[in-house]
């Protein structure tokens, strides 16, 4: 009796494991299986020079460890990553939030602000990084000229803005981040916020709420979800982003991120050992990180 | 004045403001990247505060194109993308049906392996396949770099398909079934038919990574001129000082232009395949 439902459930799970394994295939060999190779050499002494002669399993030490993080601009490097990251994830989140809300209701030309707000987030950031070097170029730069005296945006580490030192490039390339990632935000807001149930609202108007009041005890706890989802990705993504630092200042002016690190020690120095286990610091930084906040954010979610 | 009464004229104030400030901060760059691109260096130096263009030209444009190579950057970040977009789907395609249809080991797993490989940095990806193409001869090769972007964007378009093959009605299968269509037959003209609207939304993804990924197009093709993408050549000629600015910025332009009416024109179509399938009922 069983016997053919059973054949018929077996094709099925051959057929599905077919189907599946290119995709399988082209993720562990181009993904998985190099990862782990970094890994392992984050524990051995590899050098771009000398990689064909250092076997799989060969020496394996701490030494690539002790030297990254031994390096004197270690530390100043994993305290601008999470600046850096911080303030760029909780000010596109804000600022794409911002947008959303305003952007909520119809009005003539929302549609033209609504492309305007995407297009920094769609465009290459190679042109944009070259954009706004431009524009803040301290000779010519069109920003410069309506300032009384020209800032040298990105190539200046420290300065002063109403007489408190200020660190000039970092806060620039942070306004950067910000600028370029808020509509990756306000696209999450805005689908959500259009997909809340419109009587909730209007139930509150009725009871005679204030638009700040709506805002912050209606609208806002719907918005919870979205918003903590977002600042996980945001803070992901931007906490080994390496392209923007790169292309603004190259790691320069006081803006260096551990990324930029990682990229030097493979490229100018070859030194593969020391980039993967930098790298790899990098890595569980991160997780350790994401993990205390989900601990903290699951507690508090509970409590509510 | 009552709170509600103030808070709402605030509103009416400040909601156009934001507006403004929103469409002067993202619009602003893009247009003066292209006024910018038609003008003479001379000029920019002469006029640094001048919005508009006084003696437009378009010789910067022939100048990046013809001089500085940009013709032959576009017809490589045209070849890598395009191929990644196809191979992508060849690779998805399957998988995506299988997870949204199938059941079989490891199905659950799967997910939780995509979401890594999406999460995971690139620059930590990059020292082990640096290292590797470095090794088989590989670098300066687009080859190499449409296999990193493949490898890159097969997670999430699996997942993208994978949630649009789920909601195409079970039965239009397998009536195709009945019919006698296999199961590639049935993907092939029953499924794929319909999901024109969802291809066409994760092509565009794999082709705008593609064509602006800059990390892996700096590692594997730096020393060979020839092979350059626009975004890196734009990279590197900007870090140099003998091509003008303008010209740049009209290589900033060529570089961002094609994606931008990409993404505008794609955005169009998916709403309307949408709006289309509604009014079908």
């Amino acid at each position: 009796m069983t016997a053919p439902g059973r054949t018929l459930r077996r094709q099925e799970a051959r057929a599905g494991l077919w189907l599946i394994s290119p995709t399988l295939v082209i993720t562990l060999v181009v993904v998985v299986v190099p990862l782990l190779w970094a890994v392992m050499m984050a524990f051995q002494d590899v050098r771009l020079i000398s990689v064909r002669r250092t076997g799989l399993f060969g020496h394996h030490t701490l030494e690539n460890f002790a030297y990254v993080v031994s390096q004197p601009g270690f530390w100043p490097a994993l305290a601008n990553t999470l600046f850096y990251t911080v303030a760029g994830t909780a000010g596109s989140v804000a600022a794409g939030l911002v947008a959303a809300l305003a952007l909520r209701d119809r009005f003539r030309g929302r549609t033209l602000v609504r492309a305007a707000i995407l297009i920094p987030y769609v465009a290459p950031v190679v042109a944009v990084a070259f954009l706004w070097e431009v524009m803040l170029n301290p000779q010519f730069g069109i920003v410069n000229t309506w300032l009384e005296r020209p800032i040298a945006f990105l190539s200046q580490a420290r300065g002063t803005f109403l007489g408190i030192e200020v660190p000039v490039a970092l806060l620039t390339v942070i306004a950067f981040e910000v600028w370029r990632y808020f509509p990756f935000a306000f696209l999450f807001v805005l689908a959500r916020l259009q997909a809340l149930p419109k009587d909730l609202e209007e139930a509150a108007v009725v009871d005679g709420a204030t638009p700040s009041q709506r805002f912050r005890y209606v609208v806002l706890p719907q918005l919870g979800r979205v918003i903590a989802l977002l600042a996980v990705l945001r803070f992901v993504f931007t906490f080994t982003k390496f392209d923007d630092v790169y292309l603004l200042t190259g790691g320069g002016a006081g803006t260096e991120v551990v990324s930029v690190r990682v990229f030097d020690l493979l490229t100018a120095r070859g030194d593969i050992g020391a980039s993967a286990a930098q790298a790899l610091v990098l890595a569980v930084a991160l997780v350790v990180l994401l993990v205390a906040y989900l601990r903290f954010h699951g507690r508090e979610a509970e409590g509510a | 004045m009552s709170r509600d009464r103030f808070e709402r004229a605030l509103l009416r104030v400040l909601r156009p403001l934001v507006v403004a400030v929103l469409f002067a901060a993202t619009a602003f760059p893009f247009f003066y990247m292209v006024t910018l691109s038609v003008r003479d260096i001379q000029e920019l130096i002469l006029h640094p505060g001048s919005i508009l263009p006084r003696d437009p030209t378009l010789s910067t444009y022939a100048d990046v194109l013809g001089r500085q190579g940009f013709l032959t950057f576009m017809r490589n970040s045209a070849i890598v993308a395009t191929a990644s977009v196809a191979v992508t789907l060849l690779i998805s395609i399957p998988g995506a049906y299988a997870v949204a249809r199938l059941r079989f080991f490891g199905r659950r797993q799967v997910h939780f392996l995509f979401l890594a490989v999406y999460l995971f940095p690139a620059i930590v990806l990059a020292i082990p396949l640096f290292t590797l193409f470095t090794m088989m001869g590989l670098r300066g090769s687009l080859a190499g770099l449409i296999l990193v972007y493949i490898a890159q964007t097969v997670p999430v378009t699996v997942y993208m398909l994978r949630n649009y093959f789920e909601s195409v009605p079970r039965s239009v299968e397998e009536a195709a079934a009945i019919d006698g269509c296999g199961r590639v037959e049935t993907i092939w003209r029953v499924v794929l038919p319909l999901s024109k609207p969802a291809l066409a939304a994760t092509g565009l993804y794999i082709f705008m990574i593609a064509w602006n990924e800059f990390l892996f197009a700096l590692l594997f093709l730096v020393e060979k001129r020839d092979s350059w993408t626009v975004s890196l050549g734009l990279a590197q000629l900007s870090g140099g000082i003998e091509v003008p600015t303008t010209v740049l910025m009209a290589g900033s332009v060529v570089l961002t232009l094609p994606i931008v009416v990409l993404f505008f024109a794609g955005e169009r179509l998916l709403t309307e395949g949408l709006t289309a399938g509604a009014e079908k009922g």
